[in-house]
């Protein structure tokens, strides 16, 4: 599978996440520059963390009118797989192709530890190979995480099972305890209506092999390349 | 024509940065001091003559860019 993985001015994940695609798992991924203006040929995107623009205003606010965004619309309309990571779910917000927004931490700090998470929805191209209700460990890296919407649009995502990802205890209870950062309901990662453009604050890409001390991150990745061969599949049969 | 644009968290958004100076100002002894509410203020020249049509440029700009309306709320003045 061919992955695009885009850097802004500011994205520091890149390489990290095009390791795991490309070093771990055997697919090709290609850093995408910002002033790209098409995504030729890629069967997924990935936009990773990092402080793009410096977060300079809003995390992502810049990033978002960045040239290669008008493609990342695009490709998404068109039902093409999208992957925010952190500063990449940030962009993903500011962009309209997820609901909601960040605020900054309740704590105001930045913080940087494990963190768990249960799946709340795994009948999603990212999370299909996880089991439901399943409690991945992954770090998270942020300053603005704490996920706010308005009650309207909380009850909307309800109902579709747009949340895939709450923080929780390392035994899957979901309390304020286990919330790091004040996200409403523990919201660590959602997906949007169409089910192909997700958001996560936890960095998978960091927790993706065994030689890390942590290979939880690695289930996204190989969920998503599952998908990709099972919609290749369903095409050549079609 | 000067813009000047203030962009503030919406009442009722828990404001952790207000919180905090809340605190310290309470702490130095203003016991008076509540509800404090941290924001931008962002300033810019306009090329345009007419107050109307800066106006709308301006909103755009906040609508746009400078705010994001889902947590937070802007007014501005033109001078």
């Amino acid at each position: 599978m061919n992955f695009g993985v885009i850097v802004f001015p500011g994205s520091n994940c890149d390489h990290d996440c095009i390791h795991v695609l490309s070093d771990v798992l055997g697919h090709k991924a290609i850093p995408v520059w910002h002033k790209e203006s098409k995504l030729d040929g890629l069967d997924a995107i990935i936009l990773p963390g990092g402080f793009s623009y410096g977060d300079y205003l809003r995390t992502g606010a810049i990033a978002r009118f960045s040239p290669v965004m008008g493609a990342v619309q695009q490709f998404a309309h068109e039902g093409g797989m999208v992957l925010g990571i952190c500063n990449g779910f940030q962009i993903l917000l500011e962009a309209g192709l997820l609901p909601g927004a960040m605020l900054r931490n309740r704590s105001l700090s930045f913080i940087c530890k494990d963190v768990h998470v249960t799946v709340e929805n795994a009948a999603t191209p990212f999370t299909g190979l996880c089991r439901p209700g399943q409690v991945l460990k992954i770090p998270i890296a942020h300053a603005d995480g704490n996920y706010y919407t308005d009650d309207v649009a909380l009850s909307q995502m309800k109902a579709a099972a747009q949340i895939v990802f709450c923080y929780c205890t390392a035994e899957g209870k979901v309390t304020s305890e286990a919330n790091p950062n004040g996200s409403l309901d523990n919201i660590a990662g959602i997906r949007n209506a169409a089910g192909n453009v997700m958001g996560m604050m936890p960095h998978p890409e960091r927790s993706a092999e065994a030689l890390l001390g942590n290979d939880d991150g690695r289930l996204i990745f190989l969920s998503m390349l599952d998908a990709l061969q099972k919609a290749k599949l369903k095409a050549v049969l079609a | 024509m000067k813009a000047k644009i203030h962009v503030t968290l919406k009442q009722g958004i828990l404001d952790p940065q207000g919180k905090a100076i809340e605190h310290a100002l309470e702490t130095l002894g203003f016991k008076s001091a509540g509800n404090v509410r941290v924001g931008k203020y962002v300033e810019l020249d306009l090329a345009e003559k007419d107050k109307a049509k800066a106006e709308a440029e301006v909103k755009a700009m906040c609508e746009k860019l400078l705010a994001n309306t889902i947590i937070e709320e802007y007014r501005f003045e033109l001078q």
